[in-house]
């Protein structure tokens, strides 16, 4: 019996059969899960955003909670609002890929490695009674093995940090993959971004623990330890997406209250 | 009956694969810094040993000598993706924090080793509680390592809190240790330890006899 099945004819036959149908079951997986799936990651998005701008509450339900949140698309370059497309369908991740929509990133700009850039992004703003309570910025950057996406999450004077958070990275786990621990993500809120009055964002991660009594403590978090690469990258992601190439214009433009 | 029952219950203690054969040792230090990743990673290795081995037993007599390791690596790689598909599906969180493990558990020794050792030779029902046993052993492993890691690194268990950490007001101080893949090969050693105290049969013979010290006075 095991001679037959060594002719090329035969192991060409098991060959075939067996991918066609480990083909269709994995494809099959594929496709039925697709729809259940995409719910889990938009509810995780959503939740990712709330958690950032900590506004997370048990007793409500994600949606319900969501509902407080404006989302609106803004061009990056006159940092302002635009309604060049639908706020509600737009992909900053999908458009980045998009040459119509996005532009390659010179090297020098591109400090957070993030090579293409979209041209609008989504920003989502959390108003009571028309005055601004909370801004939750889009940002993204190359950490060690990924690119890290999250959320960052600014106070109504749009300096003060109100959180950090991460939906999706494939950093080491344990290290990098550190960047997801609460504790850690605790030290963000009450940082600021910038300096009184300018726009020139100095948050960062720092090797080691932060010295409460340094003159620039405001600015820094501790370093993730044997992470060196993803708390680089964390930094570099703030800067980029701070500085003018980022959302500087938005926020200057939101200050003034010219939007 | 009772060679199923041995087939079973044999990897969890006597023939486990972790303890005994060291295998599958990688994803042990990796997912256990707490229960919950630990005990879906046992059910999605389970899941895969057990069907891998009745599926690649089902068509044992038609894989072709030449290319069986890869017939078996088909099989294992498609169970593993769609279990990961389904880990997305269902409990996305977990899935989330299990990332590439779940994808890496097509390198686990333990799944090939099986269908290489036992379901080419066997029939698909016997062979798939061979799966399971197996998937049992490396999960009694890594329930083992990720309670103490999670106990002491956390001090907690399936994320309930038993010893209130200092950072949260309480008195136990985390052992940081804990949560770093090294711990896992001090856990999984004394875990081997304990085995092999119990049941002295797996005791190696020592490879060579020490000679008495010759020299007089040292120590």
């Amino acid at each position: 019996m095991s001679a037959n099945n060594d002719t090329i004819g035969k192991t060409i036959t098991v060959t075939v059969l067996l991918c066609v149908v480990c083909s269709v079951i994995v494809s099959a997986a594929a496709v039925l899960l697709k729809p259940q799936q995409i719910a889990n990651k938009e509810l995780d998005r959503k939740t990712n955003i709330l958690a950032a701008a900590g506004l997370m509450d048990s007793s409500k339900t994600v949606e319900e909670l969501f509902s407080q949140i404006t989302t609106k698309v803004i061009d990056l370059e006159t940092g302002k609002f635009t309604s060049e497309v639908d706020a509600a369908t737009f992909d900053a991740r999908k458009a980045s890929k998009d040459p119509a929509l996005s532009s390659a990133l010179d090297r020098k700009i591109d400090i957070a490695s993030i090579k293409r850039q979209a041209k609008y992004q989504t920003v989502y703003l959390v108003e009571t009674e028309g005055k601004l309570e909370k801004v939750i910025l889009p940002v993204h950057g190359y950490g060690l093995w990924s690119t890290l996406y999250g959320f960052l999450a600014l106070e109504g004077d749009l300096n003060t940090v109100v959180g950090l958070g991460f939906y999706s990275h494939a950093e080491t786990p344990g290290l990098g993959g550190e960047v997801d621990n609460p504790l850690w993500k605790s030290q963000w809120p009450g940082k600021k971004v910038y300096a009184d009055g300018a726009m020139e964002p100095l948050l960062g991660l720092i090797k080691g623990k932060v010295n409460p009594d340094a003159a620039n403590a405001a600015h820094q978090i501790d370093g993730l330890s044997g992470a060196t690469l993803t708390s680089d990258g964390v930094s570099r992601m703030v800067k980029f997406w701070m500085g003018e190439n980022g959302y500087a214009p938005f926020l200057t433009n939101l200050k003034a209250g010219g939007v | 009956m009772s060679e199923t029952r041995d087939i079973l219950t044999g990897p969890i203690v006597r023939n486990n694969p972790i303890a005994l054969q060291i295998l599958g040792v990688c994803s042990a230090l990796a997912v256990t810094t707490n229960m919950n990743t630990a005990l879906v990673m046992t059910l999605a290795v389970i899941a895969v040993t057990a069907f891998s081995n009745m599926f690649v037993s089902m068509i044992r007599n038609h894989i072709p000598s030449s290319i069986r390791i890869i017939c078996q690596m088909v099989i294992i790689a498609s169970l593993v993706i769609v279990v990961d598909q389904i880990l997305k599906a269902v409990a996305y969180d977990v899935s989330k924090q299990l990332s590439v493990f779940v994808g890496l558990i097509i390198t686990n020794c333990i799944v090939m080793g099986r269908a290489e050792a036992f379901a080419m030779k066997n029939p698909p029902g016997i062979s798939f509680m061979d799966g399971i046993g197996n998937g049992l052993g490396y999960g009694a492993v890594l329930m083992f390592v990720a309670f103490f890691r999670e106990l002491f690194g956390s001090g907690s268990l399936f994320g309930i809190e038993i010893l209130p950490l200092v950072t949260n007001g309480g008195w136990y101080q985390a052992n940081g240790m804990m949560l770093l893949p090294p711990s896992a090969f001090f856990i999984i050693g004394g875990f081997i330890w304990i085995i092999r105290a119990y049941d002295k049969k797996q005791v190696e013979a020592p490879e060579f006899i020490m000679s008495p010290n010759s020299k007089k006075g040292a120590v």
